[in-house]
């Protein structure tokens, strides 16, 4: 906050002398994070609302499209596009309009008046964006391993749902500057204005290659669109385009994501997460 | 260490909304040992004091302290604790989980046992929040507040929109909190409430503090009656008289709130020969928080 030392009132009365506190360990600053992320993943666990429609969504469309109608190398392309959506979904929903409503509700005001670090706090939307985004690309696997008879390398399993875990970084970034910027019903709005039309764009739904020039041009600027390339360059289906270029975007993308969050949060007047903890 | 011991204050503390004052040079010292009444209507500037002394507002103009630190300072964060207006905490989550994770963020919290017995919720541990009445909601608040077992207590208008059973239960928990020897400042728009729970009390009006002392001295320091009558007399013909706070009608009845009840009643039977039920009493507290707030505003201006 400020980080002055307020001399207040008479300084003879004042007190000056602190009592000593007992400081967090690091066993218990791991316990207060540990213990977040249980209870903000119960938390979403008991909440149909949100569970449903982000493993579901993902899931019918993948049996739909990937293992009913696909043939060929469909159902591998939209594997990788399909599980992209999936971390996609909880990511956006979990950090965003779980962030903008935790604002609206008070419930952050409260916590960041006890020593709670708020680094616990991110730490915990992140595991419940992991752990669902965890979930889906598993389920998806299943699906496309033993209904569409998907067959891959060990390796490209592996490094398969590695890319696609790791797009939850970037994911979380955009969920944290809209949850930064918005409150309660307009986070909501926000997010689904993002969420379909950018999995859309990005080719996350249709491949890419279907769309016409100038849209595969436009799909450059979204995170979604490098990260679904990344996947699809472990099974050999990408555009074609370097590595360095995917990643490099990425990376951009998520720092300035953050820095846009950080000063949303300075610019909220109720509300400064102490990045320094 | 002294009994009149600051450990929190607010200095020549102004805030604004905007082009909104919602305090303006707000002095406020909470003492040790203490539960310190901060009372005032709904807009008076409480919360913006106490969200100011929680590190939850950025300071605009004055100084604010509390154990001699910043307001947002670690360590102050741990010895304090704090139930706000309305912070909805997650309806999914039981009275249990929410003690469990709220203890878990200080360095030596109360143990759940203890903390379930404080708010009296025993029966009430592993039912979800969202199924609590308004009344154990507000107990887990308390719960909450009281889980790193701080020596300052905030307590932001704690039983607003409670009923009478609730908000005593919730009154008689706070009064055991001063003689667990902690400090306690409590915000409300209830005089009855600020009455029965504070040692001392300060009136905010308007950003300012316009009274301070015993909630016996606050009452005391407004001489208004009620002058309460059955007459064909309307109400704004009494509003404009020397000494009227507010005329209003009840029923049959017209009621004035008055500091000077004799020239008043004077100008009554003058005015209206066929005048019967005349009543004059000393004004209800609500009564006297009206006067006094008045009076604030005029000395203001």
């Amino acid at each position: 906050m400020t980080g002055e030392t307020g001399a207040a009132g008479e300084s003879r009365g004042a007190l000056t002398e602190l009592r000593e506190i007992q400081r967090f360990s690091p066993v218990r600053r791991l316990r207060v994070y540990l213990l977040e992320a249980r209870f903000q993943f119960l938390e979403v666990l008991r909440e149909p609302a949100f569970a449903i429609p982000t493993l579901a969504f993902p899931l019918l469309f993948y049996l739909f499209f990937g293992v009913m109608m696909g043939t060929g190398g469909v159902p591998i392309y939209l594997l990788a596009t399909y599980s992209a959506f999936g971390v996609l979904g909880p990511s956006l929903f979990g950090f965003g309009i779980g962030l903008a409503s935790e604002r609206d509700t008070g419930v952050l005001l409260l916590k960041q008046t006890t020593p709670m670090p708020a680094g616990a706090y991110l730490f915990a939307k992140v595991v419940l964006a992991a752990i669902f985004g965890s979930v889906v690309v598993l389920c998806l696997f299943l699906m496309a391993g033993y209904l569409a008879g998907a067959e891959l390398h060990r390796w490209q399993w592996f490094a398969l749902a590695g890319v696609l875990l790791g797009g939850v970084i970037p994911y979380c970034a955009l969920g944290l500057a809209i949850g930064a910027w918005t409150k309660g019903r307009a986070a909501v709005a926000v997010v689904n204005l993002v969420f379909l039309p950018m999995a859309m764009l990005s080719g996350l739904w249709l491949p890419i290659y279907m769309f016409p020039d100038f849209m595969q041009s436009l799909a450059l600027a979204f995170p979604a669109y490098h990260h679904a390339q990344l996947a699809l360059k472990v099974i050999g289906m990408d555009a074609g385009q370097p590595i360095v270029l995917h990643a490099g975007v990425l990376a951009a993308e998520t720092l300035i994501l953050v820095a846009v969050a950080a000063f949303g949060f300075r610019r909220a007047d109720e509300f400064t997460l102490r990045w320094t903890r | 260490m002294t009994l009149d011991q600051t450990l929190a204050s607010l200095s020549g503390v102004t805030h604004r909304y905007g082009a909104v004052v919602a305090l303006n040079g707000l002095d406020l010292n909470v003492r040790r040992g203490e539960i310190l009444g901060v009372l005032g209507p709904n807009g008076a500037g409480k919360t913006t004091a106490i969200k100011l002394l929680l590190g939850s507002l950025q300071r605009q103009e004055g100084e604010a302290s509390v154990f001699g630190r910043a307001p947002g300072a670690e360590e102050v964060r741990m010895r304090r604790g704090a139930m706000l207006q309305e912070s909805g905490i997650s309806a999914n989550l039981t009275v249990r989980e929410h003690i469990e994770l709220f203890r878990a963020y200080y360095p030596a919290p109360l143990s759940a046992s203890r903390l379930l017995a404080m708010a009296g919720l025993e029966d009430l541990a592993g039912r979800r929040f969202g199924k609590l009445s308004g009344g154990q909601k507000q107990r887990t608040m308390f719960a909450l507040a009281l889980a790193g077992n701080p020596e300052l207590l905030f307590l932001d208008e704690p039983t607003a929109g409670l009923d009478i059973d609730a908000r005593h239960r919730l009154w008689a928990e706070i009064r055991s909190l001063r003689e667990s020897g902690r400090t306690t400042v409590l915000t409300t728009h209830n005089l009855d409430e600020a009455d029965a729970l504070a040692d001392r009390v300060m009136v905010i009006h308007r950003g300012r503090a316009i009274a301070e002392g015993s909630p016996a001295r606050i009452k005391a320091r407004t001489a208004g009656r009620l002058v309460r009558g059955v007459t064909c007399i309307q109400q704004d013909e009494i509003a404009g008289l020397p000494g009227v706070i507010e005329a209003r009608t009840r029923g049959r009845h017209l009621e004035v709130l008055t500091t000077r009840a004799e020239d008043l009643v004077r100008e009554l039977l003058a005015r209206d020969e066929s005048l019967s039920d005349l009543s004059v009493v000393a004004a209800g507290l609500e009564d006297a928080f009206l006067a006094l707030t008045r009076e604030g505003t005029e000395d203001a201006q």
